[in-house]
């Protein structure tokens, strides 16, 4: 084995991938060669290293120096003044964003600093496709543990006392499904993970999949042989072609090395993994509508009870839990239940990965005790709102949430405190707003979604979102009138109540939150057919002040139709019955003289 | 991904078959194998499946159409997948989907003449940090803008 002075972490996320990292990658691989230091510095692509934005991030080691946003062409000085000279390379360094001050060291940026992974342990520190670099963190120590020491009665014993609920949405004690599906009668039973993630804006499932794949064929190992499960499957959308690659890589590994499969460490247990693909359609998250995909058929959820834990994939009880969920359970068996339930808040323990995204200077995954506030994790990690405009809300829960705002900033965020404040936990994504967002634009964007997405079979959830989305959508083109708001929650209280599955039961939930939070913008729409932030195109008025109109014809040349007259060197004016909004006039105009209303 | 007016090669699809006729519940992974063959599910690919698996082909076509990712008609080589997802939304993904409208001239949901380029929407891509998003086949484009779009389609 080579010993390396120095190691080149490069984020190899789909992020970063999509800002051009393989190049950087390949770049350091010819160039170290052409340095004769190959065998000197070792570099390392690894699963998502969080900070999306900066993209592509690398951090070298053994100094730790974080390096943001690196081309191709940055690789030779990085190579020549760094790993020979020592000198950092200053203009890749990463910069506070309301300071500018300069921040070398990964540890130091509060980013990374107010984090606490357990979860996302070892994504952007181990090579996913090197399960030596996953063992040597400990990885399937936990499973040998409980094959060899544990009863599955003492698993779900462990489980059940560190508190770990499900970080897929509903935050159901974990412990418990486990024991339920342990204790339904039958001898064939099934574990799935449940990595079908499809809220807007979450993207941790992705991460942990494309940078940790070991940890979930472990914990399901682990889960397999607690339950008395000898198969599991990995739903995984197909959105993530990466995830799915880095995932059978992974399960061949780990058949090789006889930590999957026929008697694994010789134990006489057995367990297998085999992939599903899923074909697009988010109501497949929905674990009911996921089965029957599994199972080959349309994805459409049915009534529960029974719950998969007594009947599940092909009518057998199955244990169905999420990516993040999953990970956690390694470190749980490693360090203990005491360990990992002084972590977090009275009733929801642990950490959670939150995903940053929207308006908000620092997007990426982040990691944090529960019951961190809106506040740090915005300001502090997230560096806050970029170009110094104003935080407006925060939609956690995804379409199915609601929206925080400037006075749930210091709320600790837990499963509990969330929904007292009108939203919920969801998978964990946070999309920020700031003051040039409309709440009823956003609204209706969510809406748009899950009426697109609902599978058809209830009518609650066919007919009703449909009904609520016309509403919004009247009131966005300056056609509400007062008594839409009331319909509007009229027909939230009773798709609520009455729709299948959770999709259609939480579909309404950003429509009444905006109502509650933002019930004045609406209000403008309806009374005075204006949009405040400036969104909603139909209530936006485009003229030109005749004063700072100094006749160029710019605005009239790049307008697509043809909505602008005038002679040279006069006041131009635009016809309102042909302007379509786009906007191009207000960007051409050089003498700032076009306005919108 | 081939091209979408080749001959349906019939021994691709009946091994296909043959791999997975035992496996119940596979009708999903069939279908996005023989949707790789000719990048789309023809009226005749379905129901030759229908017959090999003895299930009506009405059953074959409801799962076919209830997934937004089989298509039941030509795409181009390329499929360009717009995020129009939330996070994409308020970073300003429908510029840059104007922008290959008007690069390609074509509509979400068309193909461009010279069957090169499909347009279409997909949900959440997970690629937030860096919305707005795409993919292109299995290629993921982010922190998008309306140059950096002409750039990338240019490329292809």
């Amino acid at each position: 084995m080579n010993l390396y002075r120095a190691h080149v972490l490069i984020c190899g996320g789909a992020g970063c991938l999509s800002s051009g990292c393989k190049a950087v990658l390949d770049k350091f691989n010819t160039e170290l060669k052409a340095h004769n230091l190959q065998d000197e510095i070792n570099v390392v692509e690894t699963g998502c290293i969080g900070t999306c934005d900066l993209g592509p991030v690398m951090v070298v080691y053994p100094e730790g120096i974080f390096y943001q946003k690196v081309a191709p062409e940055d690789v030779t000085e990085i190579i020549e003044e760094h790993l020979i000279k020592g000198r950092y390379v200053t203009r890749l360094l990463y910069e506070r964003p309301a300071s500018g001050e300069q921040i070398p060291f990964y540890n130091e940026i509060n980013f990374f600093r107010k984090q606490q992974r357990i979860a996302l342990r070892n994504v952007g520190l181990i090579n996913p496709e090197v399960i030596e670099e996953y063992i040597a963190q400990d990885g399937y120590l936990a499973l040998g543990k409980v094959l060899s020491t544990y009863t599955p009665e003492q698993v779900i014993q462990v489980l059940k006392d560190s508190g770990l609920r499900g970080r897929g949405g509903a935050g159901f004690p974990t412990g418990l499904k486990w024991e339920f599906t342990k204790n339904a009668p039958g001898d064939q039973k099934y574990v799935i993970c449940n990595a079908d993630e499809g809220d807007p804006g979450a993207f941790m499932d992705r991460s942990v999949l494309e940078g940790d794949p070991h940890s979930v064929i472990e914990a399901m190992t682990i889960a397999g042989y607690a339950v008395g499960a000898n198969q599991g499957y990995i739903y995984v959308r197909a959105e993530y072609p990466l995830a799915v690659q880095r995932l059978e890589d992974a399960i061949k590994k780990a058949h090789e090395f006889g930590m999957l499969g026929e008697n694994i460490f010789g134990t006489g247990f057995s367990f297998d993994l085999e992939i599903r693909v899923g074909a697009g359609a988010f109501v497949c998250g929905e674990e009911t509508a996921l089965l029957a995909s599994i199972e080959g058929k349309r994805g459409e959820p049915r009534p529960k009870p029974p719950f998969p834990a007594s009947q599940g994939l092909w009518g057998k009880p199955t244990l169905i839990n999420n990516v993040e969920t999953f990970a956690n359970i390694p470190v749980i068996i490693n360090r203990g239940a005491d360990w990992f339930k002084q972590i977090g808040t009275e009733k929801s323990k642990g950490t959670k990965v939150f995903a940053l995204a929207g308006k908000v200077n620092n997007t990426g995954l982040v990691e944090v005790p529960m019951g961190t506030t809106l506040r740090e994790v915005i300001f502090e990690l997230g560096g806050g709102i970029p170009n110094h405009k104003r935080f407006k809300a925060a939609q956690t829960g995804g379409p199915s949430g609601g929206c925080l705002t400037e006075k749930d900033l210091d709320q600790p965020m837990d499963y509990e405190s969330l929904v007292a404040a009108g939203s919920m936990m969801g998978s964990g994504g946070l999309i920020v707003m700031d003051e040039d967002n409309c709440m009823v634009d956003v609204a209706r964007f969510f809406l748009e979604f899950t009426q697109d997405e609902s599978c058809g079979k209830c009518t609650p959830c066919r007919v009703g979102t449909k009904r609520m989305l016309e509403i919004l959508t009247k009131i966005t083109q300056g056609k509400g009138e007062e008594k839409d708001l009331e319909l509007l929650e009229e027909l939230a209280t009773s798709i609520k109540a009455t729709a299948l599955c959770g999709l259609g039961q939480s579909a309404p939930n950003p429509v009444l939150s905006t109502i509650r939070n933002f019930r004045d913008e609406y209000l403008a729409h309806i009374r005075e057919k204006r949009c405040p932030a400036k969104v909603c195109r139909a209530l936006l008025q485009y003229s030109i002040s005749s004063e700072l109109c100094k006749g160029c014809g710019l605005c009239a040349r790049n307008c697509p139709e043809n909505a602008i007259s005038g002679e040279p060197k006069k006041p131009y004016t635009i016809d309102q019955e042909k302007c379509i909004k786009c906007g191009n006039c207000l960007d051409k105009c050089p003498f700032n003289a076009i306005t919108l209303k | 991904m081939a091209k979408a007016n080749c001959p349906l090669p019939t021994s691709n699809l009946s091994e296909i078959l043959d791999k997975y006729k035992q496996s119940p519940g596979s009708l999903l992974e069939i279908l996005r194998e023989a949707q790789a063959i000719n990048g789309y599910l023809s009226r005749e690919v379905l129901q030759l499946i229908a017959e090999e698996l003895g299930i009506p082909e009405s059953k074959v076509y409801g799962v076919a159409t209830f997934y937004s990712l089989f298509k039941t008609t030509p795409t181009g080589q390329y499929i360009i997948r717009i995020c129009e997802s939330a996070p994409c939304h308020i970073r300003g993904a429908q510029d840059v989907l104007a922008t290959i409208e008007k690069t390609l001239g074509i509509k979400p949901g068309e193909t461009t003449p010279d069957g090169k380029f499909s347009l279409e929407f997909t949900s959440c891509l997970g690629l937030c940090g860096v919305a707005p998003a795409m993919m292109i086949n299995d290629q993921v484009f982010g922190n998008l803008t309306g140059d950096r779009v002409r750039e990338i389609i240019n490329s292809f």
